[in-house]
């Protein structure tokens, strides 16, 4: 195996892996952190980092067509209309009671 | 793209257009399961809307070792199959086969940490049943959360890795090569798998820390 | 009026040279381990029949003990498991499948020039998904069935019904797999197998029906699959989940149950509505009015339809802001929807109509369809919804669509390709015969019900009071004739496979590239693949405007 096979195999997962580990570290230690505000959001938006890497990289969402890409995201796009009706009718239960 | 002859299934009319439809068909199954989990994650967002402290003290009784240790577990197994697949596509099918193999070792191991943290998790009577540890109104649900999330991503890993033996098996019979397709299309299910498993780490282990 | 009302019998076609797809081996295995497209089209067929008669003998039980007042026929808890019978089998072994795993299987591949499905194992293994389903639900009827209603809802199905919940559920949790596995198929066939020059906008809109149908398939079943999988949870492990003892919501399950279930009643008609395109353009051999509009249509209900499920839940403690944001959204819902409708209407002006069965059931959908559809604007409005909920006006309008619609539908698309799939032309005055019965009996089974449920009758009951008697009377007495308007096709249909007239390639003279192949086709679909040049729907100059008549008319190519 030459060295630029090696590359192009193992460098791209390496640094995506590097970066997820990172991620895996701070996150856990913001948990740890007392005192630390917004700890909910932020864990949410380390692990939502942690899924565009794998996405993007390990998944390959980076060079996908269009159409990939589209229906990557529309999952979550039609699962934001579950939360978005279902969370309105649950906060807006007492609202003017 | 590996030098070697592609595999042809009908009705389609080449090699590169059904890679791009069997990808493009994995990806619409993949967001069926967004939806999938998502609706169970809709049900943890009510019950820690609802019942926040609660919620709270539930979730620092889980085990914060096992579940960082299995997360690492299965980032690791995503960088093996992630690699298992490049090699294929560079023309490195031993490569592939060795990165397959240790996926297929990251994920028993992901199992068999999940079995133990499970009998932990027994003995501190964290199944919301009779013996239940905790008394606060939102600390069952959350615990009923925990044990039906786990136990279908358990299910879910294990699908994977039965497809992923699958592979290993065509690896050894030398019959991997022409089908690039069903590699990828494998490996985008096990990423999947991985990113499931991301959203839960966060929601059921860093909770109630500190 | 045209001179032929009746489809054209084969002249001296040359045969092909190829087998058709139905001599195309003849062993039970050649039959269930298929990858073809057709006849796994026609595997679905004979088992959503065997369903469609599970289903109406539930209904008729139904009808039989509400023929008196206080009738002993049935007692409450065997009503009860006779109405959610009723509601799990029409619903997801009939409905949901039907136009799209029969008729969608069968066309969708022979419209855009393809030789079969994209995942052509995974179609078939949608098929044994279905039936592993339906062995579920069939042991769950052996075990005395389930009384929680067709919609489970908790913490009934949870914690307090002594019934075969479990069994029920994972029947249709199986089925509901086979449903996403089909959508996912569609959705990749339509995007990746046209044939050069099959752009998207020269696409049927049969095909953009089923692929609309699909992607509501595909994105809304997993919640409906979660949502009972956290109930069998609950029941069967205990876990906690809506029990409000323990701080779940009942209502979760709702909002979980219904995000699948609204969009489920689009899974229903939108392949309908497609169905409806193709009959109307090619019997009154018009191009369809409007087909840009047409598209938009059905996508646009693809996706807003999957934000109005609170119109549900408006008396179920849901908060009245969140069901005045699902009301508002209701309401806009149905405007693509009457769009349709104006267009269908549009493209029969200046038509040159001929009067065949397909053409009949289609015009009886037009007229069950828009009285559906308007007392679901009804409902829409909440003060009304909460007046009639629960009542037997919710029944007569969802009968109204799904079976006034779907179904009449369904057998409009069943005569037309009958030729096509099976190769014999059905006999057509009985099918006329067939076609009327259905919509008087229709009529005569389901009108009385909105007067029914406006004087107050609710749903569910097995028994009511006396002043509603008349009017279950005559709903069912028009139940027996809407019964004998179903069995009628299956007898004639059957007699056509083997004393019917034989059919050529194109017995209707209609545009699309399933009828430049073979009747029946042969296993590939096409002897040379095809190639498309013109916009669809090309039965006149499209110069010719929507007020003006064609020019000259078009004969049938072989007279009578």
């Amino acid at each position: 195996m030459t060295r630029r096979e090696l590359k192009s195999v193992l460098l791209v997962p390496v640094a995506t892996w590097a970066g997820l580990c990172l991620a895996l570290a701070a996150t856990a230690a913001y948990a740890f952190l007392p005192h630390a505000p917004v700890k909910p959001v932020v864990a949410l938006v380390i692990a939502a980092f942690k899924v565009i890497l794998i996405a993007a990289f390990f998944m390959r969402l980076d060079r996908a067509s269009a159409l990939v890409r589209i229906t990557a995201a529309v999952g979550f796009l039609w699962l934001s209309f579950l939360f978005i009706f279902t969370f309105a009718d649950f906060m807006m239960r007492s609202a003017g009671a | 793209m590996s030098q070697s002859a592609q595999l042809l299934h009908e009705p389609w009319p080449d090699r590169p257009r059904e890679t791009e439809g069997y990808v493009f068909a994995m990806w619409i199954f993949l967001a069926t399961e967004v939806l999938f989990f998502g609706a169970l994650m809709a049900f943890y967002a009510v019950n820690r809307w609802a019942h926040p402290a609660a919620v709270k003290q539930a979730a620092a009784h889980s085990d914060f070792w096992f579940g960082t240790i299995n997360t690492a577990i299965l980032l690791t197994s995503s960088l093996t199959i992630a690699t298992a697949d490049r090699a294929l596509e560079h023309g490195l099918p031993r490569l592939a086969r060795v990165a397959l193999w240790l996926t297929l070792a990251f994920g028993l191991a992901f199992l068999l940490t999940k079995g133990f943290e499970y009998r932990k998790d027994l003995e501190d009577h964290l199944w919301p049943g009779p013996n239940f540890a905790l008394v606060a109104i939102g600390a069952r649900p959350f615990w009923g959360f925990y044990w039906i999330a786990t136990a279908v991503h358990a299910v879910h890993v294990t699908i994977g890795l039965g497809l992923i033996v699958r592979l290993i098996i065509l690896s050894h019979r030398r019959m991997l090569r022409p089908r690039q397709a069903s590699m990828t299309v494998t490996t985008l299910y096990w990423h999947f798998v991985d990113v499931v498993w991301v959203v839960l780490y966060a929601l059921l282990y860093l909770v109630g820390r500190a | 009026m045209r001179d032929t009302e009746t489809p054209q019998a084969a002249p001296e076609t040359p045969k092909p040279a190829k087998p058709s797809y139905l001599a195309d081996g003849h062993t039970v295995a050649s039959w269930i381990f298929t990858t073809d497209h057709k006849r796994i089209a026609i595997l679905y067929a004979l088992s959503i029949t065997v369903f469609f008669f599970i289903g109406g003998a539930a209904a008729t039980l139904i009808r039989i003990q509400l023929f008196t007042p206080h009738n002993t026929f049935l007692t409450a808890g065997q009503y009860n498991r006779l109405f959610t019978l009723h509601g799990v089998v029409m619903v997801w072994f009939f409905l949901v499948p039907s136009i799209p795993t029969t008729l969608g299987n069968f066309l969708l591949p022979l419209m855009i020039g393809a030789k079969d499905v994209a995942l052509p194992k995974i179609n078939l293994l949608s098929w044994w998904l279905y039936l592993g389903g339906a062995v579920l639900t069939i042991v769950c009827l052996v075990c005395g069935g389930v009384d929680t209603g067709w919609t489970f809802y908790t913490p009934y199905s949870t914690l307090y019904s002594n019934s075969c919940v479990l069994l029920a559920a994972a029947g249709v949790f199986v089925v509901g797999f086979s449903s996403i596995l089909t959508g996912v198929n569609f959705i990749a066939t339509t995007h990746m197998l046209r044939a050069p020059g099959m752009t998207w906008f020269r696409l049927p809109l049969f095909v953009w029906a089923i692929y609309a149908t699909s992607i509501v398939m595909v994105l809304a079943t997993p919640v409906l699959a979660m949502s009972l999988l956290l109930v069998m949870a609950e029941r069967v492990f205990g876990l906690p989940v809506f029990d409000p003892r323990f701080g779940g919501d009942p209502l979760l399950f709702q909002h979980l149950f219904w995000f699948y279930s609204h969009p489920a009643v689009y899974i229903m008609v939108l392949p309908a509505m497609g169905v409806i395109s193709e009959v109307i353009a090619s019997e009154a051999r018009r191009r369809v009015f409007g087909y840009q509009a047409m598209v938009y249509a059905m996508v646009s209900i693809a996706i807003i339809g999957f934000m109005v499920w609170g119109h549900h839940m408006f008396v179920s403690g849901q908060s009245p802001y969140a069901s005045v944001v699902f009301s508002f959204l209701s309401f806009i819902v149905a405007v693509p929807s009457a769009i349709k409708v104006f267009n269908w209407t549009a493209t029969l002006y200046r038509g040159q109509i001929r009067f065949a069965a397909p053409m009949l059931y289609a015009l009886g959908f037009l007229g069950l369809f828009t009285v559906g559809g308007l007392t679901g604007l009804f409902l829409a409005v909440v003060p009304i919804d909460v007046a009639v909920h629960d009542t037997y006006f919710v029944i007569a309008h969802f009968h109204y669509i799904m079976v006034g619609g779907t179904v009449s539908a369904f057998f409009a698309g069943l005569h037309y390709w009958w030729p096509k799939i099976t190769g014999r032309l059905y006999p057509e005055w009985w099918a006329k015969f067939a076609a009327i019965g259905m919509f008087l009996g229709f009529n005569f089974t389901f009108f009385p019900q909105f007067i029914l449920g406006y004087l107050g009758m609710p749903r569910r009951y097995h028994q009511y009071p006396a002043q509603f008697q008349i009017w279950n009377v005559l709903s069912s007495s028009g139940a027996v004739v809407l019964a004998a308007a179903y069995l009628l096709p299956l007898v004639y249909l059957m007699w056509s496979l083997f004393a019917g007239r034989r059919a050529n390639a194109n017995p209707w003279d209609a545009t699309g590239l399933e009828w430049t192949t073979a009747s029946p086709p042969i296993r590939d679909n096409f002897e040379t693949p095809p190639r498309v040049e013109t916009a669809p729907y090309d039965y006149h100059d499209p110069d010719i405007g929507p007020t003006q008549p064609n020019q000259p008319p078009r004969q049938p190519q072989a007279a009578e």
